[in-house]
């Protein structure tokens, strides 16, 4: 299907053959349709990563109603909003400590988080760190616009040095956060870069981060048409892939230390860090454990396990109920 | 609301000697609290402790988490994964709540807060006790809301109104606070919890129907409406945005008009059955001593001094306080003479009655900041100057 709203939605036409499948029209049945037309712009990235997000899901072959996403304010946080997922969009900056209340208390969801870099890393940036460090069963997707765009351009924890934003408008004079280095450093388990160019690229980490144990990473540089393109006059998004295109720089398994991003510089892409070490809820259940026996179960039996024990016992009650009858005839 | 008894796992049942922060966590315990996420902070952070030593046997789960923005919003989480859920704290880690109460009143999710108070503004006083939170609960976060605020004044009523917190807060889908004090939280007194088929709790309301027909919310301006689990299958959506039933944005102003009158409406349309007061010498009172929480076991002291002066004098103790118990007090006002609030902080709940009163009566403040409890006596001479 093509998209047949009028809110100058131009991701269907915009360069079929650089944009495949990139257009979150196209994929209807993990799409609330009923929610369109969406609020992005015309050649907005988010919409890029969610159908490579949507696309990943069905490929991972897990249940669908055991993923849940959640989502901060901005242009990405409304992404929870037009995914057909039990979905909660929270205030800005709290996604990931209402994705960790709704994992923890409901572990067999696999909950998403999906952020702007200035939501997950300005406002949210606390949890961010401390969801890495307790290596949290959480996956995380940063749409990296390098600007809080629903405000109107603004500075960010990533925009680059020299760029400019409305908050900056004589350049900005910050150092900028590398999110690679930066999950790395607070014990993310899975890590991979990619811009909205990749979108094969990123399908597969999206894949594999929701099939990781533990805390997965997965960071997408997008251009923000609106705003950051036009505010440094880098022209339109297709401009922007192109330049996406010339400065990717694949490097699988790169020292997150070297994933720094210059203004209009290389940008390092790849998957950085994938390892395995116990979850948090690993940890918990490990410890609990050993205190209460084997059979430690957090939240005690779910309402199926006691049904199949309650049918278990009176099945055994029949059977020595008929064995002393047998007996008793004897 | 429909009960059904304690389930055993969660209720350490017989008497105990504790202290209030810890009935706090048996009470949510036997209410069927399974998730807790808490940040340290004195005067609360018994209640956290207790709750974390106890997760593993109950099999409940405790998260320390990096701070309290991060708490709340956990409970949010926790409580659409089919959770109920508890947090608790004071003053400084309240004010950092304040979004995410407004958060979990807009998604109407249920969850319990306890505030053990102290001295403020700021840091203020983090080990002694104060009650000036009390108008920060009804209005700290932004825009118009309502909720539900009780105060216990012993550790046992601790337990008692943790249970209660739980019930009222599944039911009507909304944060419900418990607003105790330093004094009570650190005191150490006799509390029994009775047996788990002696606890009435409500359980969590989850919708079972069929997929089209489901919807988050129903602004139907009562309790009572079903909750949505995650996993379930349903795939809700929830937003802190103004939104329609299907839990999708609607900022309109008519949609916020829906919505905001459903959760003023809830509360105070249901007021009558959520207010519990003690009265005790009430009926034929020239001056009634209006109090809360620790205020109320020293008030109850000068009232009763009073009466052996031959003063008519009554108490009013006010368990629920939010809502406040308008009605009660039109019926007093015009009957009595002066209407007298006790209360430890510059003056708040005391606005609240000048206001419901509206000049029927005298009312008199008995306040003092936070950091000590009041003097009987300054009570009690407050009593002979308003039954002159
Ligand atoms: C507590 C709070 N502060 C500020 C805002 C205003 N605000 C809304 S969206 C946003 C920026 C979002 O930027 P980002 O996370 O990068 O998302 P983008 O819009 O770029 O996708 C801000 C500052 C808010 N909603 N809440
Ligand atoms: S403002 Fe920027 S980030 Fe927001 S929808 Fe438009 S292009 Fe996308
Ligand atoms: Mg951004």
């Amino acid at each position: 299907m093509s998209c047949n709203d009028n809110s100058a939605c131009g991701g269907c036409n915009a360069r079929p053959d650089v944009l495949p499948n990139t257009h979150p029209h196209k994929d209807e049945s993990l799409l609330r349709m009923e929610r369109m037309p969406h609020i992005w712009c015309p050649g907005c990235g988010i919409g890029s990563v969610v159908t490579a997000f949507t696309e990943a899901v069905k490929r991972s072959g897990l249940d669908m109603d055991k993923v849940a996403v959640v989502s901060g304010i901005g242009c990405t946080g409304r992404v929870a909003g037009y995914v057909n997922f039990d979905s909660i969009h929270t205030t800005h900056g709290r996604a990931i400590p209402v994705a960790t209340g709704l994992h923890l208390a409901n572990p067999d969801l696999k909950v998403v988080v999906f952020s702007g870099d200035g939501d997950l890393t300005g406002i949210g940036g606390n949890h961010f760190i401390h969801a890495a460090r307790r290596n949290m069963n959480l996956t995380v997707i940063c749409v990296n616009n390098f600007t809080y765009g629903m405000t109107g351009g603004q500075v960010t924890p990533t925009t680059p040095g020299g760029a400019n934003a409305s908050t900056t408008p004589y350049g900005n004079y910050e150092y900028p956060f590398s999110l690679p280095f930066l999950a790395d450093a607070a014990g993310a388990t899975f890590i991979a870069r990619w811009t909205s160019l990749h979108s094969r690229n990123i399908t597969q980490s999206i894949e594999e981060a929701l099939k990781h144990p533990g805390f997965s990473f997965v960071e997408v540089i997008t251009p923000c048409t609106t705003l950051y393109l036009r505010r440094n006059r880098l022209g339109d998004g297709v401009d922007t892939l192109q330049y996406y295109q010339d400065n990717s720089i694949l490097k699988h398994g790169a020292d997150t230390r070297d994933t720094a991003i210059d203004f209009q510089g290389k940008m390092v892409v790849g998957k950085f860090v994938e390892k395995i070490k116990p979850t948090y809820l690993d940890a918990v259940n490990a410890t609990c454990a050993k205190l209460i026996g084997d059979d430690y179960q957090l939240y005690g039996k779910t309402p199926p396990e006691k049904d199949a024990e309650k049918k278990a016992a009176e099945e055994k009650a029949a059977a020595e109920a008929a064995g002393a009858t047998a007996g008793g005839a004897t | 609301m429909t009960y059904v008894t304690a389930d055993p796992k969660g209720v350490d049942a017989g008497p105990h000697f504790l202290d209030g922060d810890h009935a706090l966590a048996e009470g949510a315990l036997a209410a069927g609290c399974r998730f807790f996420a808490g940040y340290p902070i004195t005067p609360s952070t018994e209640t956290a402790e207790r709750f974390a030593e106890r997760a593993p046997e109950v099999g409940a789960l405790f998260i320390q988490m990096e701070d309290e923005l991060a708490s709340i919003a956990a409970l949010v989480g926790a409580a659409w994964g089919g959770q109920k859920v508890m947090t608790v704290t004071s003053g400084p880690g309240f004010s950092l709540m304040m979004e995410n109460i407004g958060l979990a009143v807009m998604t109407e999710t249920p969850m319990v807060i306890a505030n053990v108070q102290r001295g403020g503004p700021s840091t203020g006083l983090p080990t002694l006790t104060a009650q000036q939170d009390m108008m920060q609960v009804r209005f700290g976060s932004h825009g118009d809301y309502n909720i539900i605020a009780l105060s216990p004044d012993s550790p046992q009523e601790c337990f008692d109104l943790a249970v209660e917190a739980f019930n009222l807060s599944e039911f009507y889908r909304v944060p419900v606070f418990i607003m105790t004090d330093e004094t009570v939280g650190h005191m150490h007194e006799k509390v029994v919890i009775p047996p788990a088929d002696q606890i009435q709790v409500v359980e969590r309301n989850n919708y079972s129907g069929p997929k089209e027909d489901c919807r988050p919310y129903n602004f139907n301006r009562q309790g009572g409406n079903p909750m949505v689990r995650a996993g379930d299958g349903y795939r809700f959506h929830i937003t802190g945005l103004t939104h329609n039933e299907k839990g999708y944005p609607a900022m309109t102003p008519e949609q916020n008009v829906k919505v905001l009158t459903h959760l003023m409406e809830k509360i105070d349309g249901n007021a009558e059955h959520i207010i519990r007061l003690e009265e005790s010498e009430v009926e034929d009172a020239d001056v009634v001593v209006m109090s809360y929480g620790i205020t109320s076991r020293i008030a109850i002291r000068a009232v009763q001094d009073a009466r052996k002066l031959g003063l008519k004098v009554g108490a009013l103790r006010l368990i629920t306080v939010w809502p406040f118990c308008e009605k009660r007090v039109r019926e007093l006002a015009p009957r009595v003479k002066a209407m007298i609030m006790v209360e430890i902080n510059y003056g708040q709940m005391v606005r609240e009655l000048e206001r419901v009163v509206a000049g029927r009566c005298k009312v008199v403040s008995v306040n003092h900041c936070g950091g000590a409890v009041h003097d009987p006596q300054v009570i009690l001479e407050a009593i002979k100057e308003a039954a002159q």
